[in-house]
């Protein structure tokens, strides 16, 4: 079942005409004509839609805390700033088929009763902001954003701002400051987004794929979407899948599909590239804890491990991970996990904001300790070391960058802690030793 | 009103005050450590995550623990919250690990660093620090500037608390400095060279907890424990007039705001007050200044005799004790 990726091998669909002609913009004409503003929260509400940028926070939920007594402007904040390692969702979506998020953001906007919408888009992303602005040009044009839409009197304008490429910026509150024209540092919570946002105003922030799921709920009502997936994850998600398997790329899948299936059958991931053995998965984008084969695939009850929100985390942090946002990396047994955890806090040390003093210093620190490891120069108390301090990162930093540096670290020492003694053990080998590339020499000779 | 319990101490505040304040209503050691906090600056605070605590109970109504450690300087209290300070084990491990992170890229130069003795992270650091820092890696570098004819920027030593730039936002015509780049790199500095010259930027010196921003009419001409503070007062036209002169023997080596015991200056001095009135004949002296803050002014000076100090804090300033090492945790 495809709900966002249905029509988008439809030659052209990235014109208005051809969207328009395969039932786009259905939802908006239903919205802005048939509905009232609480009756679309409430499918919302009802198909229990969950946040599709990492936190999987409801949707609807988040919709019914925006401040609409105080009559304050209110704002609606699509987040496209999409930089996590693993992550490339919400660029495919946007590339392909921008009307999509276009049509969302309408009757989101609706429901919120905003009128004005920003689309804040990663900074990297140059080509997709053309897409984006031809976009909303050819919709305007057609009476569809502006003044008046449809002869209802409802305004709207979308506004694409694009970012100086920064991963915290992809973090609500810090998006807003920079969206402000300040410093990308996340704020302190509370208030929260919806009290005190976007220059003070009611603000909701939500992730592309979240606003793209919207058009479907209102032409479906949220008990069909309700239906598909899992009780607790309910609809389809959006995974761009990556690392040694034979078919990358991204996928929209059921949620409640097993992983085993998702990674071997043909149909998605096609199974481990060049025949080797699967070693390790990272199931939601790098800053989810990374998984061995055997905890990937079932869980630590025995029971087999679905792509939800709730299967991958069963057993919390000691053999379990996350979802979130879909970024789907997999490993084979040539893989070396240290590397791998260098390469991420690597990212995690150079994205720090720096306003707070253990992520700031704790990503170098981490970084640099792994470094030395992974060359063949640490000991067996640098492992101590590292997880002493990762412990002193994870959640006591403002925002989750400091979590999201802290848990792979953590995660790579929980499962893969033989590796790193032997980088210890072995430090000749462990210098000499270039994973991936060594490969491709040989081939090439 | 509401009531809340801060390590068994029960004290009634105003609704929306932040559990520091309550904590500092209640004042002696169960007063949480703040590196970036400043009461009379908006906005500051949350950021060194120094003065993180345990809530145990979040309110009367909602009676459930909050799941991670808050910060207690920008957290509200709420009625019928219990908070744990130092009667919590895992805050004082963490706090211990903040300031081993703070001091990861700290230089540790003070023996020629001008705020040593009244240096708030040497404070903090040896109330809650280990003995050696585990790091062994080579610490961030950056060259020693002079932002402005008054200011000398160690770049070094910055712990990054933003206090300076909330001073030149707040008490500054125009702020032309603040923080470049991110993460580790980032740094405070004047956009493109630019000279701080202002009436009252003489102030960031006073709120930079470490010695990052130093006086340079003062710089290498003392240490702050050779120099008696008195308050003193004279009367000006652009502030309050109210300042500490700092003599050895007669002469007066520098003159600063009036830090409170948790290391604030209330009232902000100009810089004229600062810099221009070096004469004991300026300035209307009212009596020696009392340290309440445990700091190592205190030592030597003062004792139990001439000054009044809370209870807690004669033990470390015994003379004895500190022949012996007793009183040294």
């Amino acid at each position: 079942m495809k709900i966002l990726l249905d029509k988008v091998n439809v030659a052209g669909i990235n014109s208005l005409d051809v969207y328009r002609a395969n039932g786009g913009y259905a939802s908006v004409e239903k919205a802005l004509r048939k509905m009232t503003p609480a009756e679309i929260i409430e499918e919302v509400k009802k198909s229990g839609l969950r946040g599709r940028g990492g936190a999987g926070f409801p949707t609807g939920m988040k919709w019914s805390f925006l401040d609409k007594k105080s009559g304050r402007p209110r704002y609606l904040v699509v987040n496209a700033d999409e930089s996590e390692p693993g992550t490339f969702k919400d660029r495919y979506l946007m590339e392909h088929i921008p009307h999509l998020l276009i049509e969302g953001i309408i009757a989101s906007c609706f429901a919120l009763e905003s009128n004005l919408a920003f689309i804040y888009v990663r900074g990297e992303f140059k080509w997709i902001i053309n897409i984006l602005w031809k976009a909303i040009g050819e919709a305007r044009d057609a009476g569809l954003l502006g003044k008046n839409i449809l002869g209802t009197g409802f305004d709207l304008d979308i506004v694409v701002h694009p970012g100086g490429g920064a991963y915290i910026c992809g973090e609500e509150t810090a998006l807003l400051e920079s969206l402000e024209g300040k410093r990308g540092n996340p704020r302190l919570k509370p208030p929260f987004p919806a009290v005190v946002g976007l220059y003070g105003m009611p603000t909701v922030v939500n992730n592309v794929e979240s606003i793209a799921a919207v058009p479907w709920i209102v032409l479906n009502s949220g008990d069909a979407y309700s239906k598909i997936g899992t009780p607790k994850s309910a609809g389809t998600k959006l995974i761009s899948a990556c690392g040694n398997i034979n078919k990358p790329g991204v996928y929209e899948i059921e949620l409640g599909l097993p992983v085993e299936e998702f990674i071997f059958s043909d149909e998605w991931c096609g199974g481990i590239a060049n025949g080797k053995r699967m070693k390790a998965v990272v199931a939601g984008g790098s800053s989810v804890p990374i998984l061995p084969t055997e905890l990937i695939l079932k869980t630590a009850n025995g029971e087999k491990r679905l792509m939800s929100y709730e299967s991958l985390q069963d057993g919390g942090f000691l053999t379990g991970t996350m979802l979130g946002s879909g970024g789907f990396i997999v490993y084979d047994e040539n893989q070396c996990i240290v590397r791998n955890t260098w390469n991420f806090t690597r990212f995690y040390h150079h994205e720090s904001c720096g306003q707070c003093s253990p992520c700031r210093e704790g990503t170098g620190w981490m970084e640099r300790i792994l470094h030395k490891l992974e060359n063949g120069h640490g000991s067996m108390s640098d492992i101590e070391l590292l997880w002493d301090v990762q412990k002193k990162i994870e959640g006591n930093t403002i925002c989750p960058l400091g979590d999201a540096a802290a848990w792979p670290v953590a995660s790579a020492i929980r499962h893969f802690r033989d590796e790193f003694e032997w980088h210890v053990t072995n430090p000749k080998e462990a210098m000499e030793r270039n994973f991936g590339i060594r490969e491709k020499i040989e081939v090439a000779v | 009103m509401i009531k809340v319990t801060i390590d068994g101490i029960e004290i009634e505040v105003e609704d929306g005050t932040t559990i520091m304040n309550a904590a500092r209503k209640v004042g002696g050691k169960i007063v949480p450590p703040a590196m970036c906090y400043y009461s009379t600056l908006k906005g500051s605070g949350g950021k060194c995550r120094a003065c993180l605590v345990k809530v145990a109970q979040g309110s009367a109504k909602d009676p459930r623990p909050m799941p991670k450690l808050v910060a207690s300087c920008s957290t509200a209290a709420q009625d019928g919250m219990v908070v744990q300070n130092i009667t919590s084990q895992e805050v004082l491990d963490v706090r211990r690990g903040i300031v081993e992170m703070l001091l990861v890229n700290h230089p540790l130069d003070c023996p020629v660093c001008d705020q040593a003795g009244e240096c708030e992270l040497q404070n903090f650091a040896f109330d809650h620090g280990l003995q050696r820092t585990r790091s062994e890696f080579p610490r961030r570098e950056f060259d020693i500037i002079d932002i402005g004819p008054h200011i000398k920027l160690h770049m070094t030593r910055c712990i990054l608390c933003y206090r300076c730039t909330m001073v030149a936002d707040q008490l500054t015509d125009q702020r032309v400095h603040g923080v470049l780049w991110r993460g580790e790199k980032s740094e405070i500095s004047t956009y493109i060279q630019k000279a701080i010259e202002n009436d009252f930027s003489g102030n960031m010196i006073d709120v930079c907890p470490v010695g990052a921003l130093t006086d340079r009419h003062f710089r290498f001409r003392n240490r702050v424990w050779f120099l008696a503070p008195f308050d003193a007062h004279r009367h000006c036209t652009k502030c309050s007039g109210k300042a500490v002169v700092w003599l050895r023997g007669e002469e007066i080596y520098r003159v600063t705001g009036r830090k409170d015991e948790y290391g604030e200056v209330k009232d902000f001095i100009c810089n004229e007050c600062r810099w221009d009135h070096f004469s004991k004949t300026d300035w209307i002296i009212e009596g020696p200044r009392k340290f309440e803050g445990w700091s190592v002014i205190n030592a030597n000076k003062y004792d139990k005799e001439t000054v009044e100090l809370p209870e807690h804090l004669y033990s470390k300033l015994d003379n004895k004790k500190w022949e012996t090492f007793e009183g040294v945790t």
